[in-house]
């Protein structure tokens, strides 16, 4: 219960901060990646803000032994710098830049009724399975590990 | 809106995220990125479904939430075409999957634990991100 609500209440204040900070429209999100022409800046002050507040927040949780709400902390554990981390990216920044939408913003986006969100939340994960799928075979072992 | 009221809000937005990733490193110990927690839902062998779950109900509450207080939010909603909607969608998920993590992931909590991954991850999307919108405005003449 004390969980489903902190998770509920934290997607809540994420997804209230994508929407007033600008990141839930296509077309300001492409005028901050469009840098060769008339650029503008403001969704870098997203960045600014969530980095300010997230910086000095996580040095100080992470002084605790364990979360509240969990026995250990879930943290990514990857440090290997390899192909997949740079192609991987590279085609999530093609696709950001064709449609403007990020993750978080399209399922936020979700609960406007937007019909392009919802095929655009479709064909991500849709995505998502062709990549689970695909890279299964060579991998299958570290398949599953959170790896942000 | 002037540039002043627009970076205020980007700030106070982004404040906003960070405060919830806090919250959510703090209560359930876990980075607050959206792809890994969206893709979890489904993909098989991840655990804390609960949790998942619940966390995008609240993004998606937050957008019936803003879509009445704020519709401003949801002003520019419609990218292009259909065909370039699903393009986008289908690298976004594959290209998220692939690079462990998008935008909140690794441009956020990735680049707050000085995680030198997360900051090759930022650059490289920011690069095909930008690269991309040059293309598709400059050189094709689109406007997206």
């Amino acid at each position: 219960m004390k969980s489903a609500l902190s998770a509920l209440g934290a997607g809540l204040v994420f997804g209230l901060g994508l929407g007033l900070s600008g990141m839930t429209q296509p077309a300001k999100v492409i005028g901050f990646l469009d840098v060769f022409g008339s650029w503008d800046p403001s969704l870098m002050f997203v960045m600014m803000g969530a980095i300010l507040v997230h910086l000095g927040l996580t040095r100080w949780i992470r002084r605790r032994e364990r979360p509240l709400l969990d026995t250990r902390f879930h943290l990514p554990t990857v440090t290997r710098i390899d192909t997949q981390l740079i192609a991987g990216s590279a085609v999530f920044g093609l696709g950001w830049g064709l449609g403007g939408f990020c993750p978080g913003p399209a399922i936020v986006t979700l609960g406007s009724g937007a019909l392009s969100a919802f095929v655009f939340v479709g064909a991500m994960a849709l995505g998502m399975v062709l990549q689970y799928v695909i890279r299964l075979p060579r991998e299958s072992s570290s398949g599953a590990a959170e790896r942000a | 809106m002037n540039l002043i009221e627009s970076y205020g809000l980007s700030l106070l937005g982004g404040a906003l995220i960070g405060l919830s990733a806090s919250l959510v490193l703090l209560t359930h110990g876990r980075v607050a990125g959206i792809s890994g927690l969206f893709g979890g839902l489904f993909l098989p062998g991840y655990d804390a479904r609960d949790f998942r779950l619940w966390f995008i109900g609240g993004l998606v509450a937050a957008g019936l939430l803003l879509s009445v207080a704020y519709p401003t939010a949801f002003a520019s909603a419609a990218p292009p075409s259909f065909v370039v909607i699903v393009a986008a969608g289908l690298l976004v998920g594959v290209g998220t999957r692939l690079g462990g993590g998008c935008t909140s992931g690794h441009g956020i909590c990735g680049l707050c634990r000085f995680s030198a991954r997360s900051l090759i991850a930022t650059v490289t999307f920011m690069g095909t991100g930008m690269l991309t919108v040059f293309v598709v405005r400059h050189v094709l003449g689109g406007s997206p």
